[in-house]
This record gives structure tokens, sequence and C-alpha cells, in this order.
């Protein structure tokens, strides 16, 4: 079984983000990290692979910088890296984005193509699906527990109400939630390893994707702040201050 | 002008996160349903009573209708050339949107908390835990795609009704439409619900364990509180995904927002910070979600929450 995974690399969450203040985007320093949701599509990717004796190749799309995040994928176990750093797509919407990642997964051939339900810095959502519809295969978003059931794939889908369990046959992509599974440590000799990994690079013309953006970010403002509240240290009696707040809030 | 809103069916009739989308739209311009469900009388009326003009009465699609719907969807927006096709943005609708923008060759804009029509088309989202408001505006031709957060805005009646109902039987769409629900399973609670209860009560990482939601439910009894729960938890699979409130989960606005043991991720905020006033019982002063809470409690909600439990039993 061929295996694609996407993955994104992302300023770190725990330090403090900023936009850029002319072109309202985020600003993002050479030493990125892995997408923390991604590193569960990477164990799904690296788990089928393993099941079917597999390839597992990444796609990453995003200016690759000091590459800490994608040796980190290579490291896990993934075994090709296939990276878009194209200045041309900066600030690329999800609907670029997603021409991007499905044009070199359709050039690198799957038979699933795995994705992160949604990134930490963007979070559209909607990339894994329209990379579904441009290659014309199942999207199974949501999902949290895969299978592999003879040639097909048996995925947990969350709903609204609960799981679905779905069977797809194969091309298909996943779109996984985090807890899908439990992510793998790199392990020293991953990491030696990951050093010798073929590591491709591709630009936007390479695959033939183009055009215009077709949104602009007119402004940027603070949001309204709620007005401070009342933080106090339990002395034995916060519990009675929660319900003096109740009351005010006429619930009890 | 037109507008065009994807509704979907949730238990019985069309979705309140659709109506919120249907009201907003009928406020702007005449607006036309493509409504994906049983398309009983019940359910057309209550479309136009919240400003559904057109009804186009979705059929079939299989057990994945996500890339059937957007077929459809591309062929309405020839012959009703709208301005805008909106989304609530549910698990569906994003995967319907999503395909439809590759149909339609447009992008489409996620997580809009408001949306303007007055020059061309702008909607308005929040960044970074919610502490920024961005305004986007559509540069290219129609259709505008928009995914629209739940509770966004509020559905209202409008008095109005259906003129028109039109059924379209959804496409094959091959190997794209060809997955199969083999099971259905419903995790959803019993009790009051995170969609309607006055009262939440959350539960995150700082319970330490799987057993230590019981504290929580404890709370919520006497409380009349429906119970939530932050990603990590459900990630660690100590409560059910009906649960989760937040970016990929549900967003909330009670009366009461008692957050217990959460430290306050972005991904968490999004869901929950427009409750209209929120609790919050941490052991770390430094928890961003202090800086959204009206009334924060620094201490040990092992402490906190049984006596607290104790107190509201022996008030009810």
């Amino acid at each position: 079984m061929q295996v694609v995974v996407c993955v994104k690399q992302i300023p770190d969450p725990a330090s403090p983000s900023s936009l850029d203040p002319a072109s309202h985007r985020l600003v993002r320093p050479p030493e990125q990290i892995l997408d923390d949701t991604d590193r569960y599509g990477i164990e799904v990717g690296l788990q089928l692979g393993e099941k079917t004796g597999g390839s597992v190749t990444l796609v990453s799309m995003g200016p690759t910088g000091t590459m800490q995040g994608i040796r980190q994928a290579l490291a896990m176990g993934v075994d090709k890296a296939v990276l878009i750093d194209d200045p041309n797509l900066i600030g690329a919407d999800a609907l670029t984005t997603a021409k991007v990642l499905a044009a070199a997964a359709r050039r690198e051939g799957f038979d699933v193509l795995v994705a992160g339900v949604e990134s930490t810095d963007g979070y559209s959502g909607v990339v894994p699906q329209m990379m579904a519809e441009l290659l014309e295969v199942p999207a199974l978003t949501y999902a949290r527990k895969i299978e592999i059931a003879g040639a097909a794939l048996r995925v947990e889908r969350q709903t609204s109400a609960g799981f679905d369990v779905v069977e797809t046959d194969l091309p298909a992509l996943l779109a996984v939630t985090a807890g899908a599974v439990e992510p793998r440590y790199p392990t020293f000799r991953g990491i030696m390893a990951a050093k010798k990994k073929p590591v491709d690079r591709l630009t936007s013309d390479d695959l033939a994707v183009g055009g215009d953006p077709r949104q602009q970010v007119v402004s940027v403002a603070p949001a309204s702040e709620r007005e401070s509240g009342v933080i106090v240290a339990d002395d034995g009696t916060g519990h009675l201050r929660i319900v003096e707040f109740l009351e005010t809030a006429k619930v009890i | 002008m037109s507008i065009l809103v994807f509704a979907e069916q949730a238990e019985g009739g069309p979705g309140e996160s659709a109506l919120e989308v249907i009201t907003k739209a009928a406020s702007v311009s005449p607006v036309a349903v493509a409504y994906l469900g049983d398309g009983t009388n019940a359910a057309i009326e209550t479309l136009g009573a919240y400003g559904a003009g057109t009804v186009y009465h979705l059929k079939g699609g299989g057990d994945l209708p996500a890339a059937a719907a957007a077929h459809a969807l591309a062929g309405l927006v020839e012959e009703e050339t709208p301005q805008a096709i909106l989304f609530a943005q549910t698990y569906l609708g994003r995967d319907v949107a999503g395909r439809l923008a590759v149909r339609l060759d447009r992008p489409v804009i996620s997580n809009a908390v408001g949306l303007d029509f007055d020059e061309g088309c702008s909607v308005t989202s929040e960044i970074f835990g919610g502490s920024r408001i961005v305004r986007t505006a559509f540069t290219g031709p129609t259709p505008y795609l928009v995914l629209i957060r739940p509770k966004s805005f509020s559905a209202e009646p409008t008095g109005g009704s259906v003129t028109r109902t039109e059924t379209r039987t959804l496409p094959e769409t091959g190997h794209a439409g060809s997955p199969r629900v083999i099971d259905k399973i419903v995790e959803r609670a019993e009790g009051p619900q995170l969609s309607d209860a006055k009262v939440i009560v959350s539960g995150g990482r700082g319970l330490g364990d799987a057993e230590s939601y019981a504290l929580i439910e404890a709370v919520a009894e006497p409380l009349h509180a429906a119970t939530g729960a932050t990603r990590a938890i459900v990630d660690a699979g100590w409560v059910p995904y009906a649960k989760q409130v937040g970016q990929t989960g549900k967003t909330v606005k009670p009366e009461v927002y008692m957050a217990c043991g959460i430290s306050g991720a972005m991904q968490h905020l999004v869901g929950m910070k427009n409750s209209k006033r929120i609790v919050a019982i941490n052991k770390d002063p430094e928890a961003p979600i202090f800086s959204v809470a009206d009334l924060g409690i620094v201490g040990d909600l092992h402490q906190v929450l049984p006596k607290l439990t104790e107190e509201l039993r022996t008030r009810a």
C-alpha cells in the first residue's frame, strides 16, 4: 500500500504569534515545528505502510526553514519527503494549497492519502475535502480509528451524535483527528536514518498550479475584551464564591 | 442578488445552525436553500419561516453524500447565479463546501463569525484564540463560499414562507461517493444538551484522570447543566467526542460556563468564550482561561468541586 501523508510546519504555538503589519500574514520564523496534529496522520500512515509492506511519503507546502518538523517526520519513519517551498505560494488560500498538495500526491501515486482534519495555525478545515475532490476519491474526514479490511479500509468517523463505521475501497483520503492513534517518538536510529532519506523539492510551476489571490485581509483589529473578572485563590471557601456567582447569574 | 444556503437535517428537521445562517442571509437578500434531508412539509415550512423563498430538496446521495451534494449545488449555481453560497460549519458543511469550491474553482472562507455585503462581500473571523478580529474580503468573481461557525447569528423566524419547492435527486458520483456506512453509533448523553443548556460544566486535563470526570457530572446534576470537555481529554478517550467544546467540537453560549481544570488553549476558547458568564477553576494562576473568566478560583478542583456539589445539593 502506497501512502502519502500531508504535513505542515507551523510556528511553535507555545511562542507568541504575530502578524506581519503590511500583509496581515502570520509571521513564520525559520525554525518552525511539525504541527502536532500531523503526528497522528504520520502514525496512521506508518502503520498502514508497515502492515502492508508499503512506502510512506510526506508532502509539505510552505517555507522549509530549518526543516525541524520535516526531519521529525522522517525520523518517525517516513521514507521520503516532497517539499514545495515556493515564494509564489506565500499567502496561498486553502484551495491553492489543496491544488498544490493534490498535484504532488498524484505525482507520487497513492493508495491512501492522509491529512490532519485541520492545521493548528490556519484551521480552515477544508483542504482535505478539496484534495479529495481534485483527485476524485472518497474523503473519510474526522477519522478516529482506521483498520485494514481486506482490500478496503474500515474507518470510524466522528459525527455530531457519535460515530459511523464506514468502509471504503481505495484509493481514498483520510482526514484524521488527533487521538486516532498514539504517535510514536523518533528513535535515535530513526533520527540518524532521517539524515539520509530522499528529499525532493518542487515548485508551483512543476505542479502547474498558480493564479492570483481571490481573497484579501482588509483589517485586523483587537477583539472587544471582556471586562476583567475577579480572580481569587481558594482558601477553602472558593465553592461559596461560585454559589454566590451562580445566584447572581440567576441559574440557581 | 440572491444567496444560496446549504442546509442539512439534524434530529428530524433543519439543523439549528442552518437556521441561523438562513436568518442572516434573509436579512440581506432573497434566499434559496438546498436542503439535504427528509423533505417533509414541516421541514419546508420551517425553512420558509426562517427566510427561505425557494427550497431545493436534495434527495439521496448514498451513505457519504458530500460529493453528490457538491455536484448538485454546482448545478444550482448555474440556475440561481447566487452572489454567495453559505454553509453552517458542521462536519457535512465543511465536506460539501470544500468539494464545491473545487467544482466551482472558487475560494472558501472558513470560521466566519460575521458577514457583510455592503461592498461586495467580506467575512469576519477570529484568530489567536479570539483576541483579534480579521476582516477578509473576496476579490475574485462570485459566488463567494463561506463557512459560518454555529452560534454566530441567532435564528429568528421572519414569518415568511416558501414560494417554490423543487426536488433534486443527487447524482451518482462513482468512486468518490462509494463508501458504505456499516454501522451508526449514537453516543449522545441523556439529559441536558450542550446546545441548549443554561449552564455547562466542562472538564480538562486538570482532572488528572478519566475517573475524575465524575466530579464534573456530580456538579452538573443539581445545576441541570450539560457536561462538556476539552479536546485533550476527548482525544485521551476519557469522554465521548459528543462532549467536545471548541474549534473542532461544539460552539456554546450558555448563561454560565464553568471551566474546571481547563488551561484555556485557543482551540477551546473559540468554542466557549462568548458564553454570557464564565467561571474557571484552575491550579495555575497563569492559565489563559482566567483572562476570559468573570470569576476565577485558583485552586484544586478536587477540593472545590465536591464542596460545591454538596452545597448545591443542600440548596436544591
